[in-house]
């Protein structure tokens, strides 16, 4: 007892939170220094190497001419552009096949997360076995499998495989009917505005008379009436001003169309394929984590199967579904500069790649493109932690 | 009051049990059940025969250049994998001294495989030589240089060998790492968080290639003239520090997971900050992210790959290098060199996933919620 006591009262142990406060203080500024150091420390050698090497620095560079080809590109692009527009071209390029293979890789992995819950055993197998087999093998070989393997084996476009006499298939890439708008095309863009407005205004209104009076009102019916109503317009007023362009073989490659280059569809193919087989396991966890008890529970207050998944399921397994699939779009967002192994001219490729060996200025390019896409993650990291203090449950845990 | 009697039991009926039960409840139950039962058999015996057709029945397992794999019938060129077999898994690597990179991996086998199997005896001293004696090891006879051994260039290393080197050198030294990241993140001294979390989220926000690209590009102009890494240790430094950054966050989650008691609990019995540590919170935060480890380890695997696009040869690299070699230019040969480098990565990323259920199962002491399933 007496032991305790003096330990306790001994004026050393009361010292100790002001021994700590200082310690700590020591502790923390011994980092900010040893950091600061080190970061004068690598700053003072670029200077230094740049220097000895006679390269240039700023981003001057930006305005000059980049005097070379880009395979596609979304805006008007050509050779006498500056190394500013290649950034765009190169960007614009990472999100377009970003975008459409967030797109491909949700719907497959949804189809693939439930297939792997279904009740139909060989349905099940085959979904596991998919997720299994795709996860377990390295995208960059994926891509390599696709692009080398199979895209730039197919034949050349004179033996093109055609299906359907539409859709045809080469070494040159996948080319496929365009749709192609004529003068009034306006009209039909003005019936989707009034569609899209029609829609929402019905809605709030179904819903505000089921707010007050608990009655249903019909939604669908008036939508579709309006919708009607207003194509008919359009079309009495200018007719249907669309056509297919379809792709025809003129010489040794194919006129017409919308030409997909072989290194967009293999990238692609690749990410979609890859990502899908993670957002399987995401959504099969995420519908797996709602207990039983919630289904049955519904069914005991005699909701009907699909509102009980509408209303009681699905949002419970959303809460587990979107932050780990959001940060799968990230990483396939993050992947996709993968491109620059196939050359498909993101922008890690034309930027970080063909401009960098071109202007050598190494530090200003590397650091530009990491800020791109620390911005694009810091971006999605942002709206995610939004949505999951919203969603998440609220407990004494730390 | 007539006397309670049960009612005889009888056997179930027929088609709920056996065989045609299960058949009628798994594959069977509806008419949508069937057409999806059947079309999934047909896809399943398409992929099989292509499979099977290719991989063996037309395939060459033998021949010493192309002439052997141009057949009229398409199949596997298994005979372009036995004779590069040596450079798939040593590159570039003398010959002569291949035998060095044998043993390495023989004792790598020999110290991680009871490392691995809970019940084999000589856990303390096996660890610890695993992390003292066999790291200095494996460099000192890979590297060579010393003892007589001839030196090996790593601009020769190359396959399988440059694959582990850098997964296992990334594996052990991102999960340390890691774990230091983490704590700081959770730190509540200022300086020290924001350091913290400016590392992991710089290098969680950008992909891996670019970290490399700054690893092979710009790391030499940060560093004094004529001071010059060798590029295979510069890879291996932007590897360790990419998946470190992951492996930060997932140990962050292990250690959100724990209850606010276990820390109050060890305040209570009069630890530091360090013992409850080491005591208390990170065993417990390691346990519960086991699969987030493993997953870690699994992508950075995976991620090895990437090296060949900065002009080191991994196993993909050299077989994607191989492809160049005019003696084994077939239609084939692409394809066959793809699924051989698909089934190696698979195997090892397939057991690591299998050896973390497997802990996970093995180390469940019950307080887990159980999951619906």
């Amino acid at each position: 007892m007496d032991q305790w006591r003096s330990a306790i009262c001994t004026p050393r142990s009361l010292s100790v939170f002001g021994e700590m406060v200082k310690r700590r203080a020591l502790i923390q500024i011994l980092l900010l220094a040893s950091f600061l150091l080190a970061i004068g420390w690598l700053v003072s050698n670029v200077v230094a190497n740049l220097q000895a090497q006679n390269i240039s620095s700023g981003f001057g560079f930006l305005n000059e001419r980049a005097g070379f080809g880009v395979a596609q590109s979304l805006i008007e692009y050509n050779e006498d552009s500056t190394y500013g527009r290649v950034l765009v071209v190169g960007l614009l390029n990472t999100l377009a096949v970003s975008i459409a293979g967030i797109i491909l890789a949700s719907l497959l992995g949804f189809v693939l997360g439930v297939a792997r819950l279904s009740q139909n055993w060989i349905i099940a197998k085959l979904a596991a076995a998919y997720i299994e087999v795709f996860r377990n093998i390295p995208l960059l070989l994926q891509i390599f499998f696709l692009y080398f393997g199979v895209l730039r084996n197919l034949p050349s476009p004179r033996q093109s495989f055609a299906l359907g006499e539409v859709v045809f298939l080469n070494n040159r890439g996948i080319v496929l009917p365009a749709l192609v708008s004529g003068a009034g095309a306006v009209a039909y863009l003005i019936v989707a505005l009034v569609a899209v407005a029609a829609a929402w205004i019905l809605r709030k209104r179904a819903l505000r008379i089921f707010r007050d009076t608990g009655q249903h009102v019909k939604f669908w019916t008036p939508l579709f009436g309006i919708i009607t109503l207003s194509l008919l317009v359009a079309y009495s007023a200018v007719g249907l001003p669309f056509a297919w362009d379809i792709p025809v073989l003129k010489g040794f490659n194919y006129r017409g169309g919308v030409q997909m280059i072989p290194e967009f569809a293999a990238l692609l193919l690749a990410l979609s394929l890859y990502t899908a087989a993670f957002i399987a396991e995401i959504v099969r966890a995420g519908i797996a984590s709602v207990s039983h008890g919630q289904s049955e529970a519904a069914s005991a207050l005699g909701l009907p199967a699909p509102i009980s998944l509408r209303y009681v399921i699905i949002p419970q397994a959303l809460r587990v579904i979107i932050p780990p699939l959001t940060s799968q779009y990230l990483n396939l967002t993050k992947n996709s500069s993968l491109a620059v192994a196939i050359a498909y001219p993101d922008i890690v490729s034309v930027f970080a790649g063909t401009s960098l060996s071109q202007v050598g200025q190494a530090v200003e390019i590397i650091f530009t493109t990491m800020m791109i896409y620390l911005a694009l993650s810091l971006l999605t990291a942002y709206l995610m932690n939004r949505y999951n203090n919203h969603t998440a449950l609220v407990g004494r845990n730390v | 009051m007539s006397e309670w009697q049960a009612i005889p039991e009888r056997v179930a009926p027929a088609n709920t049990i056996g065989a045609v039960g299960w058949l009628r409840s798994n594959l069977f139950g509806s008419w949508r059940d069937a057409a999806l039962t059947l079309i999934a058999l047909y896809l399943i015996y398409n992929l099989l025969e292509v499979a099977i057709g290719w991989g063996f029945i037309n395939a060459t397992f033998s021949g010493s250049d192309r002439a052997a794999c141009l057949k009229e019938t398409q199949g596997a060129c298994w005979a372009f994998i036995d004779a590069k077999f040596g450079q798939f898994i040593y590159g570039r690597y003398l010959e002569a001294e291949r035998w060095r990179v044998d043993l390495v991996m023989a004792a790598l086998v020999l110290g991680l495989v009871p490392l691995l199997i809970p019940r084999a005896p000589f856990k303390r001293v096996n660890v610890l030589l695993m992390i003292l004696v066999f790291p200095p090891f494996a460099f000192f006879l890979l590297v060579g240089g010393w003892f007589g051994l001839a030196e090996v260039p790593t601009a020769d290393w190359g396959g399988l060998l440059v694959t582990l080197v850098v997964a296992i050198t990334g594996i052990a030294l991102s999960l340390p790492l890691g774990i230091l990241l983490a704590l700081g993140r959770r730190s509540d001294m200022p300086i020290v968080q924001s350091l913290c979390v400016g590392f992991i989220e710089i290098f969680r926000g950008v992909p891996l290639i670019t970290v490399l690209f700054m690893a092979s590009v710009m790391l030499p102009l940060f560093l004094p003239d004529g001071v010059n890494f060798d590029k295979l240790l510069r890879c291996l430094i932007g590897v360790t520090l990419f998946s470190a950054a992951y492996m930060a966050e997932v140990v962050r989650g292990g250690l959100q997971a724990i209850a606010r008691g276990q820390y109050e609990a060890a305040a209570a019995l009069g630890l530091g900050f360090w013992k409850t540590t080491a005591l208390i919170t990170m065993p417990q935060a390691l346990k519960i992210v086991i699969p987030g480890i493993v997953n870690t380890f699994i992508g950075l695997f995976k991620d090895t790959t990437l090296v060949l696009i900065i002009g080191l040869f991994d196993l993909l690299g050299i077989i994607q290098f191989n492809f160049t070699d005019a003696t084994w230019a077939t239609p084939e040969t692409h394809i066959t060199g793809y699924v051989f480098a698909a089934a190696m990565f698979w195997v090892f990323c397939f057991a690591m996933s299998r050896y973390s259920i497997f802990m996970e199962n093995r180390l469940a002491t019950g307080h887990e919620t159980r999951n619906a399933k």
